[in-house]
This record gives structure tokens, sequence and C-alpha cells, in this order.
């Protein structure tokens, strides 16, 4: 077992040395959850802003569902994704199995449900505000979604927030859809976890750190956007 | 949806006269709206007045078309209302619903006919005459309670439309954002809009309405010129508003 203090130490000497093998895990860590997360917001912004607007029979089941959702564990929705993709499975023939891509599909299916519940309930509560005015205005339903969908962009900024952070943070999905190949697959936390069981601390710390970087990173934009958004009273 | 499928008709986008024959609004067994019958054509300020509770709001959603009646109908020239027709017909609500936009953004919204010049040429006279030019980079929100109230009605004002219908636009603001409210209703009247105003205020009554409709427990119990009216009302419920007596039944 390293010394602790030791490990630290070389942690920060790989962060601030740009090692190489330390920033191409970083570098696709961020690729497939950025991707991920865009994707996410593809689909769940608009799937949010629809349900948000719409009133039909069994929507309360639709909304339970959603929000079930938000919790899926990850190695089920890898187990799942795997089983799409693997050989045997439907979408076998893609070759899609241990890719940055396999990744991404696991992440985007993680990620949709936290982005379109969030914005749901945004577009919800702005829509009792707005509804008679923009009707008033003669806008249409889809109108409406589009309306509210950018007068919302500050907190809707703030879900993909939650997403992103849901996304780079996860291990379980990545680890089996990706494999933690290498040069390949291996991202933040698969590596972590491999490093670790190998007892190579300092590469698991420095990563550990990156990653704590980035929580407060997000954390701090999300509160940058409050701030900016109660400054112009978009909030 | 509350409105029927958009006129294709650009010429037919007449909303006058506004009529409402036999409405019937239900309420956990109460009768809202009981059976009114009415017409807003021809040119002015229609008040309608009444206490708390006769029907007045509900009323004016009926007449736009937010609102659907139990039974009866609203008619916009003839014809039942629709989207299409939403320019010609104006609304500002009591408390005023901003989009989270700028001022001049928030006008140019309401403007969906013309191209873009012609839109933010539109804009901009409205908010001049609204005397909100220097403000119309601020966000909406952050403008005082008057000057929302104001902007409300600019946007409103700005597609031109035929009538202007306000609920209680002045219930939360002081007297000078009063009057500056009241000062564009009646520069809206002079350029030909028609003007349906509900409000509390028995002195803004007096000051803006060429005729009354006096609503009480649902029903229209008065309607007659203003200076009718306010001299010899004609219901006993319109003596007994217009004392300030107490109307609790």
């Amino acid at each position: 077992m390293q010394d602790f203090g030791a490990a630290f130490g070389d942690a920060f000497r790989l962060l601030l040395g740009f090692d190489p093998a330390l920033m191409e895990i970083i570098g696709l860590s961020l690729r497939v959850s950025l991707t991920a997360v865009a994707i996410s917001g593809l689909i769940g912004l608009p799937l949010g802003a629809i349900l948000g607007v719409s009133r039909f029979r069994g929507r309360a089941t639709v909304l339970v569902l959603l929000n079930t959702l938000m919790g899926l564990p990850p190695v089920v929705v890898g187990l799942l994704v795997y089983l799409m993709l693997s050989n045997a499975g439907p979408l076998g023939p893609l070759a899609l199995l241990y890719t940055p891509a396999a990744m991404i599909i696991a992440q985007t299916i993680l990620v949709t449900p936290i982005v379109a519940a969030l914005a749901r309930q945004t577009i919800e509560d702005m829509h009792a505000e707005y509804d008679e005015q923009l009707r008033i205005l003669g806008v249409g339903r889809w109108g409406m979604v589009a309306t509210l969908l950018w007068d919302a962009r500050y907190s809707l900024l703030t879900a993909m927030l939650a997403g992103f952070g849901r996304a780079v943070a996860e291990v379980g999905a990545v680890l089996i859809v990706g494999g933690n190949i290498n040069h390949v697959t291996r991202v933040m936390t698969t590596a972590i976890a491999l490093e670790t069981s190998k007892g190579n601390l300092a590469l698991a710390l420095g990563l550990g750190v990156v990653l704590l970087l980035l929580a407060v990173v997000i954390n701090a934009a999300v509160m940058g956007l409050r701030s900016t958004a109660a400054r112009s009273a978009h909030a | 949806m509350p409105f029927d499928t958009p006129t294709s008709s650009r010429n037919d986008r007449r909303v006058l006269p506004i009529a409402a024959d036999g409405l019937v609004v239900e309420r956990a067994g109460r009768r809202i709206i009981d059976n009114i019958d009415l017409e807003i054509g021809g040119h002015g300020v229609t008040v309608i007045m009444g206490p708390n509770g006769a029907g007045k709001s509900v009323l004016l959603r009926l007449l736009t078309g937010l609102l659907r009646p139990d039974a009866g109908r609203v008619t916009w020239a003839g014809r039942r209302p629709d989207r299409g027709r939403a320019p010609a017909l104006g609304m500002v609500f009591q408390k005023p619903v901003l989009l989270r936009r700028s001022a001049l953004a928030n006008v140019r919204y309401a403007l969906r006919t013309g191209g873009r010049a012609e839109r933010a040429r539109r804009a901009e006279q409205a908010l001049v005459r609204a005397g909100l030019q220097h403000l119309a980079r601020t966000p909406a929100r952050m403008l005082s309670g008057g000057e929302q109230q104001r902007l409300a009605l600019a946007r409103a004002l700005a597609p031109d439309p035929e009538v202007l219908l306000l609920d209680e636009p002045c219930a939360n603001l002081d007297p000078a954002a009063t009057a500056a409210i009241e000062a564009l209703i009646r520069d809206a009247k002079s350029r030909g809009t028609r003007i349906v105003l509900v409000t509390h205020d028995i002195a803004q009554a007096r000051r803006l309405a060429d005729d009354v409709t006096f609503l009480h427990d649902g029903r229209v119990v008065e309607a007659a010129p203003a200076a009718d009216f306010f001299d010899q009302p004609a219901s006993s419920a319109g003596r007994a508003y217009l004392e300030g007596r107490l109307l609790i039944d």
C-alpha cells in the first residue's frame, strides 16, 4: 500500500504535468458525457415541455414512470444496453459494444429522464402562469412549447448540468458497455475503479480530484446561472 | 382547445360585434354566470361593474374565448371565436403576465404579421405611446408595477386590436400609475379601439365609461349609458352599489 501523502503528491504531479494518459482519459470522459447530455437535451427538453403543457388520460402514470426513471440504477441500464448491443442482441450487427458510442447510448438513457422530468416541472409551472396570456395572443400549442422552452432557458440549463453531473460520475453503465479498454473506452470513473484495485493510487486520486473539481465547476455554474437569471429577472 | 381552427381568410379578421347569447357558467352547483345576453359593438368604453363575485372577470374570459360557457354561446362578428382573429382582440389582466424578455421583445412577441422591419417599427411605436421607449432593453420583469401594466397595455395595443378588454388593470396601482393607464385607454379609444373595462373603482368608471353594464349574482341587472346609470340607476342593486352600501346577499 502506497503512502497516502505520496499518492496525493503524485496525483498533483500528474495533473500539473498534463500527463498524457490522464488527459486522454479525461478527454474521453468529457466527450462521452457531454455528447450524452447534448442528445438527452434534444430529446428530454421537448419531451418535458410537451408533458408540461399537455393534459391527457394516463398522464399521472407517465409522470410517475418518468420520475422513477430518474433513479435508474446505472448497472441496470448498462446491462440492458449490453443485451441490446451484444452479438446475440437485436442491435448486435451494429458492432457498437465496447465502443464510446455504446457508452454514449447508455448515458443518454440514464440522463434523458432526468432532463425530461426536471424540464417538465419547470415548464408546467411557467405554463400555469403564461397559458391565458399566450392564448389571448393567439399562440398555438407548438408556439407555446417553443416560447416556454426559451423563457425557461436558465432553469433548463440547470437541468442539463444536473444531467451532466450524473453522467460523468456514474461508473456502472460505462463499465459494462464500454469494458474499460485502455485508449478506447477508459473513462475517469472506470479508470479509478481499476487503478484502485491495482493499487495505483496516484492515478486514481488524480482522476478523483478532477471529478471533484468538475463537481465544483458544475455547482458554481449552476449558481452563476441562477444569479444571472435573478439579475435579469428571468427566474 | 378553446379555439376553433384558425381562419384562412386574411380580410376576415373582424371580431366586432362581440355577442353573448344565453351564457351560463356553473361551478359547484352554483350559477356564477346566469343567462347573460350582451352585445359589444359600436364605439366607446363599456365599463362592467359589480360587487365581488358578480361574475365580471368570468364574463370577460367568456367574451375572449378563454373560457367556454356551460350553456349559450359567444360569437365574434357572428362566428365562433378562433385563434386566427386573436390579434383583433387585446386583453390586459389584473396582474400583467410578462415574458422573461426585454420590454421591447415583449411587444414584438405580440406582433405576428408584417415583415421584420415593420414589426420592429410598430413595437417601437407602441413603446413610445406608453412612454416606455427608454426602458426598451430592460428585462420586462425588472420594471415597476405601473410600468409592467403599461407594458402589458402597450403589448395588447401593438397589433392595433379592434377591441381591448381590461380586467381591473389598475387594481394594484397607485394614483400616478392609474392616471397613466387611463391616459393610454383614452388614447386607444380616440384611435377607434372599442374598450371593455372591468373595474371596482366607481370614480374610475365615472371618468372613463360611455356606458355601464352592471352585474350582480351572475346576471346583468342594468345596462345603460354612463350618465343615466350614475345619475339615476334603474336597479336597486346598482343604486346600493353606487351609494357605497354593501351588497351582501
